[in-house]
């Protein structure tokens, strides 16, 4: 059997092949997943919001997309990743509830996104594949065997990017 | 004298009067239910979730449940959000009540079926939160609902990214109400922000 280690909000996991990571329901958050496919080593980080300034106080990294993504690359380069092979695949970043008038938060999940990518290009990991945007909440799964990224929703089915 | 509360370190006193808050809250809340529908709604004794974000997306039995969610701003001198989720098929039976139908009847949750959801959130909300204005002494106001109906985790992940910016918790004060034989069930949440539940515990005299 497979380990399926889950991923939890504002959490993230790095792991050796044959794992399998997942994080369920992404809503307005964001899953960015990275794997080396040499080493077959995978990462899965969990974000909450799209950077580490807005806070007052930074008791866990893996909330933010800045932190969360430079913590997530050391943890996989210290299980022996190489930094140079590392490709990353995302998604989330919905926007969950319509309203008339406009709420700040209510775009969080474009700002996920959007802040998601700056980081990996700022960081020249490359984006390989994504599922961004809408208005749904989706589960995810890395397997470490190919690197492929599943994502199951409600009404759209499941897809592999 | 000030004491700080900590919502890490909440203690069984603060935690005893967040749920009242609550209680009272949907207890008028279901009242206003019980009179929309013309029915007996029952209400379980109310929890209050001190949560790890990891742990958020198992509420509600499992984060990819499909559930229907009904959030409001909450604004005034308190400011959160709050929220109605009912599993599928009691926003379904929820809706063939309120229409005349038969209560198992198929149902598709088309715009009209929507929209009375968001007036039923929008009744339950306005009638929880006039009633912690009444206690308190706030002024506390709802906005516009908005409704979702897809994963749990996805929905109940909403008001706690609002805690996010500060906080590595989220409260939720939780409160189950049943019709008929577990026919409906659903859950008002009450997720105020972390200033605001230090508020609402002032302004009972309690902090």
């Amino acid at each position: 059997m497979t380990e399926i280690i889950r991923v939890g909000m504002a959490d993230l996991k790095a792991a050796r092949h044959p794992a399998i990571l997942t994080t369920l329901g992404l809503g307005s958050c964001v899953g960015i997943t990275l794997y080396d496919p040499k080493t077959k080593i995978i990462g899965m980080v969990h974000i909450m919001l799209p950077c580490s300034q807005i806070a007052t106080a930074i008791t866990n990294r893996a909330k933010f997309a800045d932190t969360g993504i430079a913590d997530l690359l050391a943890e996989m380069i210290s299980l022996g990743a190489n930094r140079k092979e590392i490709v990353a695949k995302i998604a989330g970043g919905a926007q969950m509830f319509k309203f008339a008038g406009s709420h700040e938060t209510l775009n969080i999940g474009t700002r996920n996104s959007e802040a998601t990518k700056q980081v990996l290009k700022e960081l020249g990991i490359p984006i390989l594949a994504e599922d961004v945007g809408g208005t749904h909440g989706r589960t995810i799964e890395i397997s470490s065997e190919d690197g492929r990224l599943m994502v199951k929703t409600i009404g759209y089915g499941i897809k592999y990017i | 004298m000030k004491s700080e509360i900590d919502i890490n370190n909440i203690n069984s006193f603060h935690l005893d009067v967040l749920k009242e808050i609550g209680n009272i809250g949907a207890g008028n809340a279901a009242t206003a239910l019980a009179k929309l529908l013309n029915k007996r709604i029952d209400m379980k004794v109310p929890q209050i979730r001190v949560m790890k974000f990891s742990d958020v997306s198992d509420v509600l039995g499992g984060a990819e449940s499909e559930v229907v969610g009904i959030l409001l701003g909450v604004t005034g001198d308190i400011t959160g959000n709050i929220m109605f989720v009912l599993d599928l098929l009691s926003a379904k039976r929820l809706v063939n009540i309120l229409f005349g139908r038969d209560i198992d009847a198929e149902t598709e949750f088309g715009s009209m079926e929507t929209s009375a959801l968001q007036e039923v959130g929008n009744i339950l909300a306005g009638a929880y939160l006039s009633s912690l204005s009444n206690l308190t002494n706030l002024r506390i106001l709802s906005d516009i609902p908005g409704i979702a109906i897809d994963m749990a985790g996805a929905i109940l992940s909403v008001p706690a990214v609002e805690f996010g910016k500060n906080s590595d918790t989220v409260l939720y004060i939780e409160n189950e109400f049943t019709y008929g034989e577990n026919s409906v069930v659903g859950d008002f949440f009450l997720v105020p922000d972390e200033a605001s539940y230090i508020r609402l515990l002032n302004a009972l005299g309690v902090a």
